[in-house]
């Protein structure tokens, strides 16, 4: 079951876990901050649950799909 | 309990394993996962152990991390006003911390970290070959893991190499915990005076540079002011070379003791990542945790921390922690460690842990292929340790091949 991935750039901290994570799904932007490349990704639940846990800055949300 | 009762942090038992955060003698002190230990500036703290504690306190905001606030857990007394908070960003909370962080945040993303690996294997390459033209037997610290980082971040900011000397001497000062605080105040004069030369300098030749660019995008803006930009550059100057050389030093003397992982990670680059977060979560070398201060009331691990208390996270035990590390004084490099908290947590997490992660990976795989007789040339048991300093690590790691 696909997630929602949502990411909240006024709190990223840049430190780029997601990116790490979850290359597919994640970015960093010319600022060096978060950019989600795909918002419903349909394999990536499990790197999106990490992905989440990861971000030392809280900046990350995924709603639907299994819990982390 | 009275505070001259209680145990004094950070331990100090001797210890002749480098690899162990907290010897037994120190760690029966630790009767649960929130405990209260003395300072060596006569206040206390909270001690957090867990790692699921510490992720919950260093990512909530109710904790500051702000050292001037009366009662912050210091470990030495602070040797300077509030002027010199200028610029250092790790010591700012809210939006104030967010505005000077961000100037950085591209210059660390891992685009950019993967466009200059080039440049990295340069410095590991030129080490290495100090290194061999230094020995065997030669001092691995001297020439090799302390150039590498070095080397990279003078390149990136634009700080000469050829001053390397001068500012390691200073920084290791700054970071000693024992450090007479007149000679520490000294340290970060000579430093600041350092950096503010360099800055005049850049203002009026633009340079490409990390401070080159600063002082023509943000200060010439008036965005950044010059003692913002001296307090910056000290700090990634600072964090930049200290936090890797001791990784990479500590790192080869636990695969010396290795030769399976050793020789594996010879034969297979594709483990160096895994390796590497392992080596980061087993070594932890920021021994002394982080201090913050709680602005209300907080439950961390069942326990209340009040408004207005210290408290210290303790990464290397919280890395450690069997709940989320299975056997976790056991290193492995083939388990999942990527939930290590070796980098930190919450929105002061290192800005630098790409570069740093590069560095190992290429620096470790470089150096295992261009010595395969790679010996430890002393006692293990006999190395001196950096123990009074905020970053752990081996005074002298002397190898043979």
């Amino acid at each position: 079951m696909s997630v929602h991935v949502a990411a909240d750039r006024d709190l990223c901290v840049g430190a780029g876990n997601c990116v790490l994570t979850a290359p597919d799904v994640f970015d960093q932007d010319e600022e060096g901050l978060v950019a989600v490349l795909d918002t419903d990704p349909a394999a990536a639940a499990d790197r999106v649950a990490q992905a989440v846990d990861l971000c030392p800055a809280g900046a990350i949300t995924a709603t639907g799909g299994k819990t982390p | 309990m009275l505070t001259e009762d209680l145990p004094l942090f950070p331990f100090r038992s001797p210890g002749d394993n480098p690899f162990t955060p907290v010897t037994g003698t120190d760690l029966r002190h630790l009767d649960g996962p929130v405990t209260r230990v003395r300072l060596p500036t006569g206040g206390w703290t909270w001690l957090v152990t867990r790692h699921a504690d510490v992720k919950q306190l260093l990512r909530s905001d109710a904790f500051s991390a702000d050292m001037s606030s009366p009662n912050f857990p210091l470990l030495r007394p602070a040797p300077n006003g509030p002027r010199n908070r200028s610029g250092g960003f790790i010591r700012m909370d809210g939006d104030e911390h967010l505005r000077l962080r961000r100037m950085l945040t591209a210059e660390f993303m891992i685009k950019n970290i993967r466009r200059i690996e080039p440049l990295i294997t340069d410095a590991v390459g030129s080490s290495l070959d100090a290194l061999a033209a230094a020995g065997p037997p030669a001092d691995l610290v001297e020439h090799f893991a302390l150039p590498v980082p070095s080397l990279v971040i003078c390149h990136l900011l634009g700080v000469p190499y050829a001053d390397h000397a001068f500012f390691q001497q200073r920084s290791a000062i700054l970071l000693d915990q024992s450090a007479d605080p007149l000679k520490l105040r000294d340290a970060i004069g000579e430093l600041r005076g350092y950096l503010a030369d360099l800055i005049e300098a850049r203002r009026q030749q633009p340079a490409e540079d990390l401070i080159g660019r600063l002082v023509t995008e943000r200060v010439a803006t008036g965005e950044l002011d010059a003692e913002e930009l001296i307090g910056m550059s000290l700090l990634l100057l600072i964090a930049g070379h200290e936090t890797t050389a001791n990784m990479i030093g500590l790192s080869t003397l636990l695969l010396l003791q290795h030769p399976e992982h050793l020789a594996a990670l010879r034969d297979d680059e594709d483990l160096a990542d895994g390796m590497v977060e392992e080596l980061l979560r087993y070594l932890t070398i920021v021994r002394t945790g982080l201090p913050r201060l709680a602005r209300r009331d907080v439950d961390v691990g069942g326990h209340t921390v009040r408004a207005g208390e210290p408290v210290t996270a303790l990464l290397s035990l919280a890395n450690r922690d069997d709940d989320v590390f299975a056997g976790g004084d056991d290193f492995d490099p083939y388990r999942q460690a990527q939930q290590h908290l070796a980098f930190g947590f919450g929105v002061h997490q290192c800005i630098g842990q790409p570069l740093a992660r590069a560095e190992l990976r290429i620096a470790l795989v470089r150096l295992v292929r261009r010595f395969p007789g790679l010996a430890l040339a002393a006692d293990p048991a006999k190395l001196p340790q950096r123990d009074t300093s905020i970053v752990f690590g081996l005074a002298e790691l002397p190898v043979t091949w």
